[in-house]
Parts: structure tokens; sequence; C-alpha cells
């Protein structure tokens, strides 16, 4: 039955500004403060052992590539005794009440699951043994485990936890605070390398994505939003498209943006014409004969031109905002035996998932199913009830796996787009972005100007440190991923040292990308160090050891990892030959210490070739899957090159980049050989997703520097007359 | 237009959609062969690559009615149980971080090593360039089309 007359899509307020934020802040303090993070846990939500013995365990958190569909099992696994060949792994649905948080965000699936769900698995263990040492009448201190068994050494006697479940499955559990922890000398799992549980429906193509499900019955959707952020439609030609081959439905989005600049990664939901089909290439094809007069608002007059061309002049202008001041900076540097300065920018930049973003839903009798590849599932169920105005208990939510997130999919829009567009057609709907959509309508990571000025005493001592950030916001809100924190290195490393921060309005959406702030952050404090240090005649690793002292934990720790990356690359005998060299730099984010060290030779044409990255990080006592580590290592690496040539840009509101032919990701000939070292140290074990990214940008362009003379101190590598062979 | 036959992992297929239909979206939609994936729609990142008559070719930026009877290999063709050496190599060496390109990547690769049995990493690198990895698992991909060179050397 088509709906041919206009709809809306109006909610209420969606009260969720700031999740994104939410979930990189609040969890990262919990966790560095070791208060507990999540309510006592159950082995039997995680835990099912079959009869016949196969061993079930949950895989909680959403697999964005980042491994934790087959990490956070072994946690269970190894504290479990379980053999872990004869595993079966099951993606869990949303249900915090039983697993905890389920979001992949962060980095911080090691840091909160590390401690929990081994203890989980030492519970059910734990449980197992008890109904052993009933049934032999002896204690259970004489009790112990091999892989699937409980054992009685003494008298040589063994169950096989299939025949201890039933049993153990009547036990209360203990309480997690009161168990056991093995070792982590006698790990059988933990530490060792166990491949990607979805490996083989990966290679045979086995349907595994949020993209290829399919639900009988359902309609598949796409929705054509304006080109200028949040233009609404003024009219449509409805009736045309309506008769167009296997189109069902079309209906026009009203949106619940407001109208004001945007802060929020989750600012509601964007107009638009949504067009429904039996097919998605009927859906798509018929967009193409759209005719839409959209009301362009405010938007409209912006451009990134525009935005470098008033940070230039705001930054000769007193800052709005202090971040964070000690000493008096200015003085210092009238005083300065010695003044650097230098302005940075880096641009906007699109996640672009290769999986397009989607979700398919299906609402029926009051009740709402979602498929969703979401990185945040937990606050997409609280958009979409407060969108449909229906209970969050009466939506169920399952978790597919995802083709990459990148934080993109921490934004839940095109959650609420499928939630909302089965309630109004009354079947299943598919709704599947085209590529299109996702570059041009994406939370993108904001773009930033610095200005800096360094001072040095007569001896090269650095004295003053004044750094002025042009960003976006208002007043001082800023934009999702667009501040900066008192404590940003050098901060409580200078004597005299100003941080301050300027808000321009953005009516764009922006969010966290891969190490959010961080990735551009490390860029320009590190680029802007090598440059304040050869202005002071010294070698850029000893200036760095140097300033960074042994004043903190955190210092420690990224000093070690880089005097170890130093070693690795023998930075020390590096020669000094034009067209190549060397640079290095570090980075501290999401619990990880990193420093890297890149190795580039560049042509007469200023095209740089990335011959060798040397990666050493921190991520504390134990590297719980060694091979996926090293993996996700060199896509950390591959990423932060990709980052260095990619750029959107807005004309008259509109982004220009529309597909991955003009935001460019890294091709195999353009990858370097990478090596990846981990430096243990006596902390617990924190996440990998994020913090190996950011010490690459500035390594490569120190490297730049040193074998050509020539500073980037503008991304991407073309603004700067640079580009990658 | 009267229906089409198309020949897809050896089996012939009536197909009655507009002829203009991508064979992507017939692969995936029509014949619910969901391991070819979209990933941009105009043949720049390799994601819908599959073999027809043997060659690499993008499922988007191919036509219906350009197929013809020229047969089609997906995936899914290449070995159902992921016994293709390029399949087992992929395992292997644990290539796949997300794995939403790797059907592509292995699609390249098999068109690679059967008409280069023996390639050299400037020849994978000039093979492959056109299937991007977003999550960056280039270093395991040359890895892994070495293997499965080696493996297929043996036998």
């Amino acid at each position: 039955m088509p709906l041919n007359r206009r709809t809306f899509l109006q909610m209420s307020a969606l009260l969720t500004g700031g999740l994104a934020l939410n979930l990189y802040e609040t969890p990262i303090a919990a966790a560095q403060s070791g208060q507990p993070v999540q309510p006592d846990l159950s082995p039997r939500a995680f835990i099912h052992i079959a009869a016949d013995g196969t061993i079930t365990l949950m895989a909680k958190n959403p697999e964005i590539g980042q491994g934790v569909k087959t990490m956070l099992p072994m946690l269970l696994a190894e504290e479990l005794d379980a053999d872990w060949s004869t595993i079966h792994i099951q993606q869990a649905d949303l249900d915090e009440s039983h697993y905890g948080r389920q979001f992949a965000g962060g980095s911080m699936a090691t840091p909160l699951n590390w401690d929990p769900l081994r203890r989980v698995g030492a519970a059910c263990r734990q449980m197992l043994i008890s109904v052993a040492a009933q049934r032999w009448s002896v204690p259970v201190s004489d009790c112990t485990t091999a892989p699937n068994r409980v054992l009685h050494a003494t008298s040589g006697r063994s169950f096989t936890y299939a025949e201890l479940a039933t049993d153990a499955a009547r036990l209360t559990p203990p309480p997690l605070a009161s168990v056991q922890l093995k070792d982590p000398r006698d790990y059988r799992i933990i530490g060792k390398s166990q491949p990607n549980v979805d490996r083989l429906s990966i290679v045979t193509g086995k349907p595994l994505y949020g993209i290829d499900i399919t639900v009988p019955g359902m309609l598949h959707a796409v929705i054509e939003k304006c080109a200028v952020f949040g233009g609404k439609v003024k009219s449509c030609n409805q009736a045309a498209i309506q008769k167009l081959p296997g189109v069902r439905h079309v209906l026009v989005l009203e949106g619940t943006l407001a109208t004001n600049p945007v802060v929020s990664s989750d600012p509601g939901i964007e107009p638009g014409v949504a067009i429904l089909a039996d097919t998605w290439w009927q859906a798509q094809s018929a967009r193409s004969k759209l005719k839409i007069e959209w009301d362009l608002g405010t938007g409209a007059t912006q451009s990134t031109d525009a935005f470098a061309k008033r940070a230039a002049e705001l930054f000769q202008a007193p800052p709005a905002n202090t971040i964070h001041t000690a000493g008096d900076v200015d003085a210092a540097l009238k005083s300065a035996a010695k003044v650097v300065e230098a302005t940075y920018a880096y641009p906007f930049i699109a996640h672009a998932t290769l999986e397009p973003q989607n979700t398919t839903a299906s609402f029926k009798d009051g009740k709402l199913e979602i498929w969703t590849t979401s990185q945040a599932p937990g606050g997409g169920r609280k958009m979409v009830a407060s969108a449909l105005k229906i209970p969050a208990d009466a939506i169920t939510i399952h978790l597919t796996r995802t083709g990459g997130a990148f934080g993109r999919r921490l934004m839940n829009d095109y959650m609420v787009e499928a939630a909302w567009l089965t309630k109004q057609v009354g079947v299943p709907v598919k709704l599947l972005w085209s590529r299109e959509d996702d570059f041009g309508h994406d939370a993108y990571r904001p773009g930033g100007f610095h200005s800096f000025k360094a001072g040095l005493d007569a001896h090269g001592k650095l004295i003053a440190w004044r750094q002025h950030l042009v960003t976006y916001g208002v007043g001082d809100h800023y934009a999702s991923s667009a501040g900066i924190s008192a404590d940003e290195f050098p901060s409580g490393h200078v004597e005299n040292f100003g941080l301050y921060a300027t808000a321009m309005p953005l009516r764009l959406r922006t969010g966290p990308l891969r190490a959010p702030g961080s990735n551009a952050l490390a860029f320009v404090a590190q680029s802007f160090l090598d440059e304040v240090a050869a202005a002071a005649g010294r070698d850029p690793l000893e200036f760095q050891l140097d300033l960074r002292g042994n004043s903190s934990n955190h210092s420690d720790r990224l000093s070690n990892v880089l005097a170890l990356a130093a070693e690795r690359s023998s930075w020390a005998k590096r020669t000094h030959t034009p067209g190549k060299g060397m640079g290095i730099a570090c980075y501290a984010c999401h619990l990880g210490f990193f420093a890297e060290v890149a190795a580039v030779t560049v042509d007469e044409k200023n095209r740089i070739t990335v011959n060798h990255i040397w990666v050493v990080g921190d991520i504390g006592s134990q590297i719980i899957n060694p091979a996926a580590a090293e993996n996700m290592v060199y896509g950390a690496v591959i990423d932060g090159l990709s980052q260095m040539a990619q750029e959107i840009t807005l004309d008259e509101g509109r982004i220009q980049q529309t597909n991955y032919n003009q935001h460019p990701v890294l091709h195999m000939r353009q990858t370097p050989a990478i090596e990846a070292f981990f430096l243990k140290s006596d902390n617990p074990p924190t996440g990998l997703g994020e913090p190996a990214l950011p010490p690459l940008l500035p390594a490569v362009a120190n490297a730049v520097f040193a074998a050509t003379g020539k500073r980037i101190r503008t991304l991407p590598l073309s603004r700067s007359g640079f580009s990658f062979a | 237009m009267p229906p089409q036959q198309l020949k897809v992992n050896n089996t012939i297929h009536t197909i009655d959609v507009a002829p203009d239909t991508p064979l992507l979206w017939i692969l995936r939609d029509i014949l619910d062969l969901k391991g070819t994936k979209y990933g941009c729609g105009i043949g720049s990142c390799g994601a819908c690559t599959v073999l027809i008559s043997g060659r690499p070719a993008r499922a988007c930026q191919t036509r219906l009615d350009e197929v013809g009877t020229n047969p089609v290999t997906t995936i899914e063709g290449l070995s159902l149980d992921g016994t293709h050496p390029v399949q087992l190599a992929w395992q292997q060496v644990d290539v796949a971080q997300c794995g939403y390109c790797q059907a592509g990547q292995i699609m390249a690769a098999s068109a690679l090593l059967a008409s280069n049995p023996h390639p050299t990493d400037a020849q994978i690198d000039a093979a492959m360039s056109s299937n991007i990895c977003r999550c960056g698992t280039y270093p395991r991909i040359r890895q892994a089309i070495h293997q499965a060179a080696e493996s297929a050397a043996k036998k």
C-alpha cells in the first residue's frame, strides 16, 4: 500500500549529545581509577556447556575488525581452562543487563573486560570443580583442571566438563571478586596467537555483515539527502517516482535537526526523501529521477577555504578561550634567546568504512527487531525508542559483523532511519546508504588550525610554548572531537605554557575518527617539537627525552618506547643523505603509549616513498592475541598514511568528495615495510585499536623534513606540495 | 526484454531484471550470493571483484547485458568449504581484520596466481593495488599470496 503523501520523521529532542564523548571519556576515567565498571556478571550469560561437550562462548561486543569476537572469548576460555580448538563462538545480541556495556570505541574492550571476563571464566571453572569434588568426596583444593576436564591427580580420576555441566548449572555462581585467577605463566590461550574466529566464513563469502541480512518480505530503502547539511525538502516529484519499477513507497523525512551550528556528533536526523523498492538497485535507480527543491538553510554559505581564511584572521586576534596556562608564556617568549613560530593545519576527513552504513529493521505488533552494524547499539536503542515513541524493552538488537567502523558507527543515524521506515510502512526494511551518501553525510573528523610559538633559552632549552587552536564550535562548546585538553603535551613539561582555543561556528556534523583528537593533535605538536629541536640544534629524540624527563608514569612509558624505537630503527646510526630521511615521534592516548620511526625517500618531484616504519608500543603486561595485535598495528600505520593524503572540502556548503577516487585509501604498492614491537610493562593490558595511529603522521612528516629540509605543516600532503609516490 | 541466462559458479540461472542492472546487485539480491560486496559502486575499491571468463572484473561496473554467455565465478564458486589454495592461505596467514574487502582480494589474487603462479612482490603490488583494504591488511595479503603460490607448487 503506497503512502502517497507527505510524512514526517519527527521526534522529541534526542538528548544524546555527547554520547560518543561519554563512550570515550567515562570508561577511560573509570579504568584509570580502578573502580569496578560493570556489575557482577554471571557465567550463565557467557558460557554454555552442552551435554555433548560443545562449549559455546558469547562474544559480547560489536566486531568491527578490531578482533574482539576472538579476543574477548579468549579471556573466558583461558580461565575456564577450555580447549580453544573445540570452542564455538556466538555473537551476543544487545543485552547490557547480562553482558555489561557492549560497545566498540575508545580502545576500551581490553581495559573494561580484561578483569571481569577472566573472572567469569574462572567462576565457571570453580563451579565445575565443586561438582567434581562433591562427586568424588574430596576437597576442591585437591582438584585441578586440564582443557575441558576436571582432574583428581592423586587418584587419577577425571570428569569432562560435559559430564559436570548440568549439575554445575544448578549452583549459585561465586562472587567474581572471590575467584582465584591463573598465574599468567600458566596461560595456554592468552598470549598465544589465535586466528580470527570468522576466518572460514570470511574467505568463503558467507553472509556475515549487516549488508548481508535478509528478512522475508523486506523492502530495500535509500534516502536522498540534501547536498548541504540539514537542507529541507520544499517539494518533491513523489508521484512520478512512485510509478517507477519496483518502487513501493516514497516518503519525505522532515528530520529532527535544529537550525543551530552543530556541536554534537548526534545532532538529530537529517531531512530527505526515502525510496523503498523491491530491490536496492530499483530504489537506487529511482533516485536518479528524483526532482527535489531544497531549502538549503544556513549551511549553504560555508566553505573550507573561507574557514582557513577566517582562522588566519583569528590567529591575529586574542584567543577566545584559555585552556591552560603555566608561568608567563608571553613574557618568556619576549625574553627568549630564540623564538620558533609556525602554523599548522589539517582538514576534515571521512571515515569511509568499506561497508556503507546500513540497518535492517522489522516492526510488528509493537515490537521492533533490528540487525545493525552499530558500534554503540545501547545508545542507538535509546535513540530509536525516543524517535519511535516505543519502550526500549520493545526493541531487540542483533549485532552483525561490521565492515569497518573507525568511529563512524558510534553514530546511530542509519539505525534510527531504518527503524522509522519499518514502522511507517509496516513491513521489514533494509536501509543501505550508497557510497556517495556515506561520503556526503558523515560525522567528519574536524579540521583544525594551530598557531605555535616556542621560546628557547641561550642553552637551547625549551622555556615557553604557546599554542592557539582555531577550531569549530560555539563559544567554549567545541564540535565533537574538535577540542583540546589542558594536559595535551607538552603541558606540564614547559615552565611557561599557554594553550588557547577559538571556535568558529560550523553547520556540519563532526565526530570521533580512530584516535579522535589525537590523530590530529599528535601531528601538529610532534611535528612542531621537531622544528623546535632543529632550531635548538638538537637531535629530536634526545630533545624530546630531555623534555619528558621522568616527571610522571606516562613520561616513563613514552620514554621507554621512544628509546626502544630508536634502538630497533638504528636511529643513532642514521646517515644524512639528500632525499633520504628518518623521523621520530611518540604519543600516548587511549591508555596506550607508542613511538614510531619512519624512513622515507623523497624524489625531485616531492614524491614520498615511505620505506620503513618501526612501531613500538606499551599496552601493558600482556599482548592477548599477538598475531592479531601485529595486524592491528599494520592497519594503524596504513590508516595513518592514508590520512596524510585525505581531505574533505566544502564549497557552498557541499562536500566535494563523493567516493574513494577523491579521498584515497593507501594502496598496497604504497605500503612500507612495517615492524611492530611491544614493550611489556607492569600495567594492566589496554586496547590497541587506536593508540598506534597518532605518532605515524608526525614521524613521516619529520622524516620528510630530514630528507628535504621542507616542513609539512598543512595536510593533506598535496597542500604542502608533496604526494605519495 | 526477455529474461536472460546467466552462468554463475557453473549453474545457469534465468534472470528477469532490467538488462542494465549491475551484475553486483543480481548476485547479491537476486541470486543471494552475498560474498561479493558493495563498496563504492564506481569500480574504485575492488570489493565486488569477481571472475568473468577467468579474468577479474568489477561486478558493480558490469551490466547484465554485458556478461552475455561468459561464465561468472564468485567467492562462493572458488570453494564453499574454504579449500581453494588462496582461501586456505588467507586462513593460515590470518589476513582479515574486518574482512569486508577480502572476497574481492581473494578473487583478484586467484586470478593473478592463475596467470602467474610465482609472482614477485612487485607483480603482486601491480595486480592488487586497485583493491583497497580500509583496515590495512596489505602486508598479510602479500604474504598469503606468496604462501598460496608455494603450496600450489608443492602439489
